[in-house]
């Protein structure tokens, strides 16, 4: 019973970091806090089923086909919003506020195109079938989620620690001036930054959508909902943060669903966020938040 | 008075919306203008309105009476969760607002029996005229008009500049800053009480994130240098979506392009434009 929950609790926590790796990539490089990031992996989940629907493409390819699109909505992001508000200096809470909108906007539109109600994949599609371990079920859907998002996670980790980009980019997020003054191009990392998190974000809507086998237009909200929360969980701008406060989160929610009951699943994220927030705002494992401000 | 008559029975609903709207943009304004993005409205109002519905409903409370504690416990709740929550800054101030204004949501959700959950609260009274929306309306612009330059207003712009600075000319900015998030809930639960008694019906999901987007794109919109803004920005997002009647359900999309074209190219707002165009002055920017 327990190592089913565990497994199911890695598949989801999986995502969950995942989702949370662009969302802190942006605040840690950008500086923005990007509340588009919940509708940037609804656009994924959509590019998918769309993929696999019209074009018949196999998961893994339609998985692409949404990191594509989303990446290209990540650079447009930055392009139309992010970069004329860094030219002008503006406050922090200036493209947050833009975002937002930006939010708001893609919903409104994929509701307007696909309607609201709730899309599923074929079932074909699925890979409902699996094996079985030691009495655990495994899926062989459950394990592509997992392989997916490990080898993700650990190309992100070995791209920032050990390349060249990684380096400038480390060093971008610790100040941009002192990177420029470096010969860093720095408007070329923004932009490259905020493909890369929108990728991420939209990998994870396939991911979330092939588990749950729903997409709508609004599941990018509760979505951001629990990434805020993972986010704050590990401290803003830490991608290791990230990391483990998304399956922290999985955790939490699947033992809880398990031993509490599912209406105090939602909670459970919230909870911990609001808690979070009032006794320990730089996060579990942060430094003080006070550098990066 | 016949065109009067007919002119009420076709718009009476849009003329108490535009009412209860600029307040929520007032409600939202009082935090703005003190340079803090708190994104709770939503909830304050939804407390606002479960709290005056069920009392009209369940008690038969006077509704003038119902109004006042519609007002009042968004107050009491702002007063309890404002000390720990405002001493964060900045996103954090918003995302810790967010997370409340969620979880406000899911607990109106899941007390069912109080409530009515998800089904939503049905039946309430349809008691709000527009004599008690314009009363309301003009006494609150009346009063943040007189705030706005008072000892009070000038400290919240102050804060809103250096809050650093406030501190050390020996302004207590925390309680300017618990002053500004109650007053804010308190009109918020006004105009969710005020809403409830003529729109008969109330669920939790009206009260989600995206009434909160509204009500910030109000905010921003009018811009925060003034009472004035808010009126405008209320004014304008209740009816741009009634002029442009053929968009129907793009509502949000309206209201989200609004605010990105805003903050790009007139991040202080459509008052602080007409403030310009007055005085042509060049104005010193910050950094």
């Amino acid at each position: 019973m327990l190592a089913q929950q565990l497994v199911n609790a890695i598949s989801l926590g999986g995502v969950y970091a995942l989702f949370a790796l662009g969302f802190t990539l942006v605040f840690g490089v950008l500086n923005v806090v990007n509340l588009a990031h919940g509708a940037i992996f609804m656009l994924g989940a959509y590019a998918a089923l769309q993929a696999v629907i019209h074009l018949r493409l196999p998961l893994l390819a339609s998985a692409l086909v949404a990191m594509l699109i989303t990446g290209v909505a990540g650079w447009l992001l930055d392009r139309l919003i992010f970069a004329p508000l860094r030219t002008r200096r503006a406050p922090h809470l200036a493209p947050m506020i833009a975002t937002i909108g930006l939010a708001i906007s893609l919903n409104s539109l994929v509701q307007g195109f696909f309607g609201a109600e709730n899309l599923r994949f074929p079932v074909d599609a699925l890979l409902a079938e699996g094996l079985s371990i030691a009495g655990v079920q495994i899926t062989w859907l459950e394990l592509r989620i997992i392989f997916l998002a490990f080898v993700l996670m650990a190309a992100l980790l070995w791209g920032l620690k050990k390349t060249r980009i990684g380096c400038a980019l480390r060093g971008l997020a610790e100040s941009p001036k002192a990177a420029a003054l470096m010969g860093v191009d720095v408007e070329g990392l923004f932009r490259m930054t905020s493909v890369i998190a929108a990728a991420l974000g939209g990998v994870a809507g396939v991911l979330i959508a092939l588990y749950t086998n729903a997409v709508f237009p609004q599941m990018g909200q509760p979505m951001l909902h629990k990434g805020i929360a993972v986010v704050i969980l590990g401290g803003m701008g830490d991608i290791r943060g990230a990391l483990l406060g998304g399956f922290f989160l999985g955790f939490a929610e699947v033992l809880s669903v398990a031993y509490v009951g599912s209406t105090m699943r939602d909670a459970v994220a919230f909870g911990l966020l609001f808690v979070i927030l009032l006794f320990r705002p730089e996060g579990l494992f942060g430094k003080s938040a006070q550098r990066r401000a | 008075m016949e065109w009067l008559e007919s002119f009420w029975a076709t718009y009476s609903t849009l003329v108490l919306s535009v009412g209860t709207n600029v307040l929520l943009a007032l409600s939202i304004y009082l935090t703005l203008a003190c340079g803090l993005l708190t994104v709770a409205n939503a909830a304050f109002m939804g407390l606002g309105a479960y709290t005056a519905g069920l009392l009209t409903i369940n008690t038969g409370t006077p509704f003038l009476l119902a109004l006042l504690l519609g007002a009042l416990v968004p107050a009491l709740v702002a007063l309890i969760i404002g000390r720990p929550t405002l001493r964060l800054s900045g996103v954090y101030l918003a995302m810790a607002t967010l997370a409340f204004g969620e979880v406000v949501r899911i607990v109106i959700l899941n007390a069912e029996n109080l409530t009515g959950g998800a089904l939503g609260l049905n039946g309430i009274p349809q008691l709000t005229g527009w004599f008690e929306v314009m009363s309301a309306v003009s006494f609150t612009l009346y009063i943040l008009l007189r705030l706005a330059r008072s000892r009070v207003g000038r400290a919240m712009a102050a804060i809103r500049q250096d809050e650093i600075a406030t501190e050390l000319m020996g302004l207590n900015v925390r309680s300017y800053k618990l002053f500004v998030f109650v007053f804010g809930a308190a009109l918020a639960g006004l105009a969710g009480a005020l809403n409830a008694h003529f729109t008969f019906f109330i669920s939790p999901n009206e009260y989600g994130f995206e009434r909160g987007v509204e009500i910030l794109a109000m905010g921003v919109l009018g811009g925060s240098g003034s009472p004035w803004g808010a009126v405008i920005g209320g004014l304008l997002i209740t009816l741009l979506p009634e002029l442009l009647r053929g968009l129907g359900h793009y509502r949000p999309l309206i209201n989200g392009v609004i605010l990105i074209v805003i903050i790009l190219y007139a991040p202080r707002g459509i008052w602080e434009l007409t403030r310009y165009v007055r005085f042509p002055t060049r104005t010193p920017t910050a950094n």
